[in-house]
């Protein structure tokens, strides 16, 4: 199931799933994930999915390259199990106020904001990965009808509970943070929890929904971004 | 009787709680962060008499001011530091590296600078009375998780020391050397540049700029040509990774970088030279020269080893 592995530097393995970005492939990295994490492997010391990669880093102290490629090489991979998922329903409000690059996606897309917002909360995403920034989720696919391109110049700060839209995908912007894609909407929910025994509320797998929210069910949501 | 503290009279620039790092949360976006120089890091804790994981204060270019309130405790400081210590009778004494000191009531610790390099290590005899968070005293300022609710220090706050009943009194001799070449590996994109860009790459000077900190180094100098595509698909990022986005000046990823990335990978700094390139200060040049996997793990051993051998010298 793995194509290729190379080494990225000399402490981490780069395992590569193949050129396609699709929910079947990203599957894949994700059992490997689950697994490789379940099974403790001497020296590993982070994991790193994403779409269709697959990213080990060591302990160069305790191993080697050679050492962790045979023993990811000989997973047994008859014995993965589906991962566990859920579905997460995520409020977002589209208010002129967060929906900074409306605008934009409306002419790009060649279609009006009630629209454009039918067309992403109708459907569920997957989560393809979480990262960037702490608890950021991937999720696709959205619609061709509003896919377009990221920002020409990124922004310097991105406010945190940002969605934003580009390509197939759309995220939550976690946190505070540069970023380029297009925003439409503001989330008030925590989706980066800081509570260790479950840090994230979106995981690598899980489907997503998002429902539209009110300004005044926004300000009253009774949770501290 | 009051615990011993520190009360912060000025933060200085980027001054935050480390120890090695976080291990096994790139999937959720949390980096390995950490002492960014974690042989400097290593020397303070082992001079002081600390666990060799116990929790540091890191600082970049200019370090804290702070005032000891309590009985007495022992400090030392490493990296390449400019620092002084404020007798309560307002007596100075000039500090030196790598010697531990102790402080009295009221003594005040004026850490003035780094010099030739970024980051220095304030270890204290006992320790910070600080939590982990997911088993790590390491600050990620970026996604506000760690010491000190995630956050730099800043001016006015107290910091609270595990009061421990000593005086320590080591020290060691050591320089902190520069190296001629910063060995890098082949990236997984290598093949993207220009013939041309690959030759500039390992001959021509790269300065490192003023967009550098702890995420991040930009460097500036020869422009690096990409010939198939300046995006990739987003993957993982590590440390000492180099990607070159489209305007061709290539980004070391260091300790705090984003876990995820979609410029081409050209290059990933050996985790031997890894303390010694991010300790580089804006407007250094560097060079780099490829070597091969073998090569880098066998330095990586020679680094270990120097590492222990330098501890073993403490007296």
């Amino acid at each position: 199931m793995i194509k290729n592995i190379y080494n990225l530097g000399d402490a981490a393995l780069y395992c590569d799933f193949g050129n396609t970005v699709n929910k079947e492939t990203n599957q894949k990295v994700i059992n490997y994930f689950n697994d490789i994490r379940k099974k403790n492997i001497t020296g590993i010391k982070n994991i790193a999915p994403s779409y269709n990669k697959l990213i080990i880093y060591f302990d160069l102290e305790l191993t080697n390259y050679k050492k962790v490629k045979d023993t990811i090489e000989n997973l047994d991979i008859s014995t993965f199990e589906a991962a566990k998922t859920k579905i997460v329903k995520i409020p977002v409000c589209f208010d002129d106020e967060f929906a900074l690059d409306l605008e934009r996606v409306e002419k790009k897309v060649g279609l009006r904001k009630k629209e454009i917002v039918n067309q992403l909360i109708s459907q569920k995403y997957f989560c393809y990965m979480t990262g960037f920034i702490a608890g950021m989720p991937f999720l696709g696919d959205i619609k061709e009808k509003i896919r377009l391109d990221r920002l020409e110049t990124p922004r310097v700060k991105v406010p945190k509970g940002s969605v934003g839209i580009t390509e197939q995908f759309c995220n939550i912007y976690t946190f505070e943070s540069p970023g380029g894609w297009n925003i439409i909407g503001n989330s008030p929910k925590k989706v980066f929890t800081k509570d260790p025994t479950k840090l994230t509320l979106i995981d690598p797998g899980d489907e997503i929904e998002f429902f539209e929210i009110s300004k005044k069910e926004y300000s009253k949501f009774n949770e501290q971004k | 009787m009051s615990k011993n503290s520190f009360k912060v009279l000025r933060p200085g620039i980027n001054t935050t709680f480390q120890d090695l790092g976080r291990d096994n949360l790139y999937h959720v976006g949390l980096p390995f962060s950490g002492a960014i120089d974690k042989r400097n890091f290593l020397i303070a804790n082992s001079l002081i008499t600390n666990r060799e994981d116990d929790a540091v204060l890191e600082f970049a270019y200019q370090g804290p001011l702070l005032e000891f309130s309590g009985s007495q405790t022992s400090i030392v400081i490493t990296g390449n530091v400019n620092f002084k210590i404020i007798k309560k009778d307002t007596s100075e004494i000039k500090g030196e590296c790598y010697k531990t000191y102790n402080l009295n009531n009221k003594d005040c610790l004026d850490i003035i600078s780094t010099e030739k390099s970024v980051y220095g290590y304030l270890s204290v005899k006992g320790g910070f009375q600080i939590n982990k968070f997911c088993n790590s005293y390491s600050t990620t300022v970026r996604a506000e998780v760690g010491p000190n609710d995630g956050k730099k220090i800043e001016i006015g706050q107290t910091i609270i020391l595990n009061t421990v009943d000593s005086s320590i009194k080591k020290s060691l001799e050591y320089l902190n050397s520069k190296i001629e070449f910063i060995r890098v590996i082949k990236g997984t994109n290598f093949d993207y540049f220009s013939e041309d860009s690959i030759k500039d790459f390992t001959s021509k000077d790269f300065i490192v700029s003023k967009l550098t900190d702890r995420m991040g180094m930009r460097l500036s100098g020869p422009k690096i040509k990409n010939l198939k595509n300046t995006n990739i698909k987003s993957e993982g990022l590590g440390k000492g990774v180099i990607q070159v986005p489209a305007d061709g000046d290539p980004i070391v990823m260091l300790s705090d970088h984003g876990t995820i990335g979609g410029y081409p990978k050209i290059a990933v700094v050996i985790s031997a030279d890894y303390d010694k390139l991010a300790q580089c200060p804006p407007g250094e040049k560097i060079k780099f020269k490829i070597i091969n996997l073998t090569e880098a793990e066998n330095l990586y051993k020679i680094y270990t080893m120097e590492t222990k051998n330098i501890i073993n010298k403490i007296r």
